[in-house]
C-alpha cells in the first residue's frame, strides 16, 4: 500500500506519524518526507505491507492526529511511483566503460568517477532500480542509498481518488464530521 | 494586556469555566503557581501524588461532563501523571494535563527533573503542546480545551517551560481561538447510510442494543430510550454504558461480555441484528471474535471512524455524534412488535435468577453482592458509585442498578487499580451535592489510600465501602479457574482501616457479618464527613458468569449450584 499523507510541518511531526504506525502494529517498508508546494505544509509518502482493511484503519487513525491534513491512499490509483538510488560501484579500468554502458541502458547518471569506483544516480520506479543493483551486484556495489518510494497521482486532481463525493475541496469545510 | 505566562494559563483556565484544579507543585511548574495567588477563583486541590491528580480530573470530567484539569511540575511529577492520563485515553475522558518543564535552553540537557512528557505521552494523549513562548501559550491552551471535549472526548497535555511561564506578553484571549482544523475524511466513510441502517432495523426480529459509553458522551440518552421503546429492542450495556438506560425498564438487559449476566449475552449469540452505540467491541465484550453473534448483522453507530471494522466486521457504519445520527433515524423506525424475541429473553433469565446470589439464605457467610445490592437498596440507587478495579467492580456492575447516567464511574478500558478513591474526589467536586460512594478492592484501594489525606484537607464527604476479601481478588480467581489454585503473590496483608481512617481524622467501622451490613450503611450515610467501611466478605468467592479471556461469548463459567463453599469452610 502506498499512502500520501500531507502534514502541518510541526516540530515532532514525523514522530507522531512513526508512532502511530508502530504502536498500531504496522510495519512502514519506507517513509519519504519533504516540503510540498504550500508552504509549512510536509509530504509523506509511506509505503506499507497491509491489505485493504488495514490500510482503511490506519487512513482513519491518521486522521485522528491533529497535523495530519489529508491522506490519500494511491495503491489503486493511476500514479507516479519514483525512488532514487546512488550506487557506488567498484570499477577498475577494465570494467568502467561496461559498467558505464550498462548504466547508460537503464538511463543512469555517473556522478562521480575515481579510479576505483563510481557512483551511478539513478530515479525509477522500485523495479527498475531494483533491476539495475542485480545487474550491478557482479562488479561488486560498494555502499548504496535509495531514498524510498514518492508518489503523485496523474492527471490535474491530487486527490480525486480517495474524495469521490466532491469532497474534494472540503479542507475547511466544518459540515464533515470527524474525530480527534 | 500583558500577562506573564503563569498568568495565562489561569486566565485561559478562567475563561475555560474550571473552578477546581488538582495538582502538585514544584520547582518548574513554580511561576504558575505564583500567578495563582492572583486567581482566587481557581480552587486548587492539594494531592498527595500527581497520579491522583490526573485520576480527580477524569472523575471530575466523568461525574460533572466538563473538562477535568490536573497540574504537576516536570519530571517525576509529569511522569506520575502517565497512569491517569492513559486511563482517560482508553475511557475517552475529557482532561487536560499541565506539566511545568525545564527553562528551554536547557532542555535536552538532563537537567535536573527534566523528562520528555510530550514524548512520553504521544501515544496516550490525543495530542500534546511542548510551549516555549509565553505567546503560544494562549492558543495551546484553548485549542487543548477545544480537542479535549471534540468529536470523541480524550486528554491533552500541555508542557510549559519555566520561561514562557515567566515571560510576559500580550494576551489577546480573542485572537488565540483556535482555527478549524483540516478533516476531509474518505468519502466512503462519511456518507451515512441511513437507508441500509432502516432496512436492516426494520426488517430485524431479534435486534440488541448495545449500549456504550458513548450515550453518555453524546448525551444521547433519550434518544436511546426512544429509540429502544419504539423498535422494542432490548438493551444490553458496557461496562461505562451502564446508566446510559435505565437499569429498571422493562427493556433492559444488563451488562454484557465477559462478567455479564448469562442471559445478556446470550441474546446477543442469538439476535439478528446488533445496534452498536458508541461503543467500540472491546475483547471484553465479544469474547472469541470468530463466534461472536454469528447471525447477526452489526449497525455501529460511532463518532471515531478508526472504530468501524477495527474488531468487528460492521454492515452498515453510521458515523457521527450518536445523538444527531439516533435523531436522523428516529421518525424513520417502524414502532416494532417483537413480542416472541421479549419473551425469549425472558426464558432465559428464568435460568440465571435461580442461580443468583442474591437468592441465597444468609448462612453466615458475607459475599460481596450482598453488600453491594444493600448498598443500592439503602441509596435507592442515587449514589454517584466510583469503583476501584476487580472483583468488586463487577459486582457493583451486577447489582447495583444504576437508573441514572453519570453515576458509575469506573475505570473500564485500562482497568487502573487505584483509580476509585481519586476519581470519586474528582466526582465529589463536580457534583457537590450528590453522594458519592468509593466501591474499592483491599488491593487497588491501597494504590491510592494517601489520598484520604486530600480528602481530610478539603473536608470532604465520601463514603468508602472496600471490598475486603484479603486477596487481590480478581487474579486469585484467575489462579483458581486457569492455574490450578496456585495463589502466588494474591493474599495480601491489609492495615486495619478503620484506624487508618481515623489517623486521618475520619471514621470508620468493619463490617463481617450480613445483618450488620445495612446498619453500617446507615451509620455512613447519616455521618457528616467521610465514612470508612471495612467490609470483611467471603475470601475464595468469584465473580459469575465469567467468560475466560478468549473463549466463545456463550461458553461461559456458571455459578456451581448447590454453592461451593470456601477453603476455610472445608
Amino acid at each position: 500500500m502506498t499512502l500520501v499523507v500531507q502534514v502541518e510541518n510541526k516540530p515532532g511531526v514525523l514522530n507522531r506519524v512513526a508512532s502511530l504506525f508502530r504502536r498500531r502494529g504496522f510495519n512502514i517498508e519506507s517513509l519519504t518526507v519533504g516540503h510540498t508546494e504550500k508552504p509549512g505544509v510536509s509530504r509523506m509518502t509511506i509505503v506499507l505491507d497491509t491489505d485493504e482493511p488495514g490500510a482503511l484503519r490506519i487512513e482513519a487513525n491518521l486522521y485522528k492526529l491533529v497535523h495530519v491534513q489529508r491522506v490519500e491512499n494511491v495503491t489503486a490509483t493511476p500514479s507516479v511511483f519514483r525512488d532514487l538510488a546512488m550506487i557506488k560501484v567498484a570499477a577498475t579500468p577494465e570494467t568502467r566503460a561496461e559498467i558505464m554502458q550498462l548504466a547508460h541502458v537503464f538511463r543512469a547518471r555517473i556522478v562521480d568517477v575515481n579510479s576505483e569506483s563510481l557512483v551511478i544516480e539513478t530515479t525509477g520506479a522500485e523495479d527498475k532500480i531494483d533491476g539495475l543493483v542485480e545487474i550491478l551486484r557482479g562488479y561488486g556495489i560498494l555502499e548504496m542509498a535509495r531514498t524510498g518510494r514518492v508518489a503523485m497521482t496523474r492527471g490535474p486532481r491530487a486527490e480525486a481518488s480517495t474524495n469521490a463525493s466532491g469532497q474534494d475541496d472540503s479542507l475547511e469545510d466544518e459540515s464533515v464530521s470527524y474525530s480527534v | 494586556m500583558k500577562k506573564s505566562g503563569g498568568e495565562i494559563i489561569w486566565e485561559c483556565l478562567k475563561r475555560e469555566g474550571v473552578k477546581h484544579i488538582f495538582g502538585y507543585p514544584g520547582g518548574a511548574i513554580l511561576p504558575a503557581y505564583d500567578a495563582l495567588c492572583k486567581y482566587p477563583e481557581i480552587h486548587h486541590v492539594l494531592v498527595r501524588h500527581e497520579q491522583g491528580a490526573a485520576h480527580m480530573a477524569d472523575g471530575y470530567a466523568r461525574a460533572g461532563g466538563g473538562v477535568g484539569v490536573a497540574i504537576a511540575t516536570s519530571g517525576p511529577g509529569a511522569t506520575n501523571l502517565v497512569t491517569g492520563i492513559a486511563t482517560a485515553m482508553m475511557d475517552s475522558s475529557p482532561i487536560v494535563c499541565i506539566t511545568g518543564q525545564v527553562g528551554s535552553k536547557l532542555i535536552g540537557y538532563d537537567a535536573f527533573q527534566e523528562t520528555d512528557i510530550t514524548g512520553i505521552t504521544l501515544p496516550i494523549t490525543k495530542h500534546n503542546y511542548l510551549v516555549t513562548r509565553a505567546e503560544d501559550l494562549a492558543p495551546a491552551m484553548r485549542e487543548a480545551f477545544w480537542l479535549a471535549k471534540s468529536g470523541r472526548p480524550g486528554p491533552v497535555l500541555i508542557d510549559v517551560t519555566k520561561d514562557a511561564q515567566q515571560a510576559s506578553c500580550e494576551f489577546d484571549w480573542d485572537a488565540a481561538e483556535p482555527g478549524h482544523r483540516n478533516r476531509c475524511l474518505a468519502a466512503s466513510s462519511t456518507t451515512p447510510q441511513y437507508g441500509d441502517a432502516l432496512e436492516l432495523i426494520n426488517h430485524a426480529k431479534r435486534p440488541v442494543i448495545l449500549a456504550g459509553h458513548g450515550i453518555l458522551l453524546s448525551g444521547a440518552m433519550g434518544e436511546v430510550c426512544a429509540f429502544a421503546e419504539r423498535a422494542q429492542a432490548p438493551v444490553a450495556m458496557t461496562l461505562l454504558g451502564i446508566g446510559s438506560f435505565p437499569a429498571s425498564h422493562p427493556l433492559n438487559l444488563g451488562m454484557m461480555g465477559m462478567h455479564g449476566e448469562a442471559w445478556v449475552n446470550t441474546a446477543i449469540q442469538e439476535a439478528d441484528l446488533l445496534l452498536a452505540f458508541g461503543m467500540r467491541f472491546d475483547d471484553r465484550v465479544t469474547g472469541n471474535l470468530r463466534t461472536y453473534a454469528p447471525m447477526a448483522k452489526k449497525i455501529h453507530i460511532e463518532i471515531d471512524p478508526a472504530e468501524i471494522n477495527k474488531n468487528v466486521k460492521i454492515d452498515v457504519a453510521l458515523i457521527g455524534d450518536l445523538r444527531e445520527v439516533l435523531r436522523e433515524l428516529l421518525p424513520r423506525v417502524d414502532a416494532g412488535n417483537r413480542e416472541a424475541w421479549l419473551s425469549r429473553i425472558q426464558e432465559l433469565k428464568g435460568d440465571s435468577a435461580v442461580r443468583d446470589i442474591q437468592n441465597l439464605p444468609d448462612d453466615g457467610h458475607l459475599y460481596a453482592a450482598h453488600v453491594v445490592n444493600d448498598l443500592w437498596r439503602e441509596t435507592s440507587g442515587d449514589a454517584v458509585v466510583v469503583t476501584d478495579v476487580g472483583q468488586h467492580q463487577m459486582w457493583e456492575a451486577q447489582y447495583y442498578k444504576h437508573d441514572k447516567p453519570r453515576t458509575l464511574i469506573t475505570s473500564g478500558g485500562l482497568g487502573t487499580m487505584g483509580f476509585a478513591l481519586p476519581a470519586a474526589i474528582g466526582a465529589k467536586f463536580a457534583q457537590p451535592d450528590a453522594e458519592v460512594w468509593v466501591v474499592a478492592g483491599d488491593g487497588g484501594f491501597q494504590m491510592t489510600m494517601a489520598e484520604l489525606a486530600t480528602i481530610s484537607q478539603e473536608k470532604l464527604e465520601i463514603k468508602v465501602a472496600i471490598i475486603n476479601n484479603g486477596f487481590l481478588g480478581m487474579v486469585r480467581q484467575w489462579q483458581e479457574f486457569f492455574y490450578e489454585r496456585r495463589y502466588k503473590a494474591t493474599p495480601l496483608y491489609s492495615p486495619d482501616f478503620v484506624k487508618l481512617a481515623e489517623a486521618f481524622d475520619l471514621r470508620g467501622v468493619a463490617v463481617r457479618r450480613r445483618a450488620e451490613v445495612v446498619p453500617a450503611i446507615r451509620e455512613a450515610r447519616e455521618h457528616r464527613g467521610t465514612y470508612v467501611i471495612n467490609f470483611c466478605v467471603e475470601q475464595e468467592d468469584s465473580v459469575f458468569p465469567m467468560v475466560p479471556a478468549g473463549a466463545d461469548l456463550h461458553a461461559m463459567i456458571r455459578r456451581p449450584s448447590p454453592l461451593v463453599e470456601t477453603a476455610q469452610d472445608l
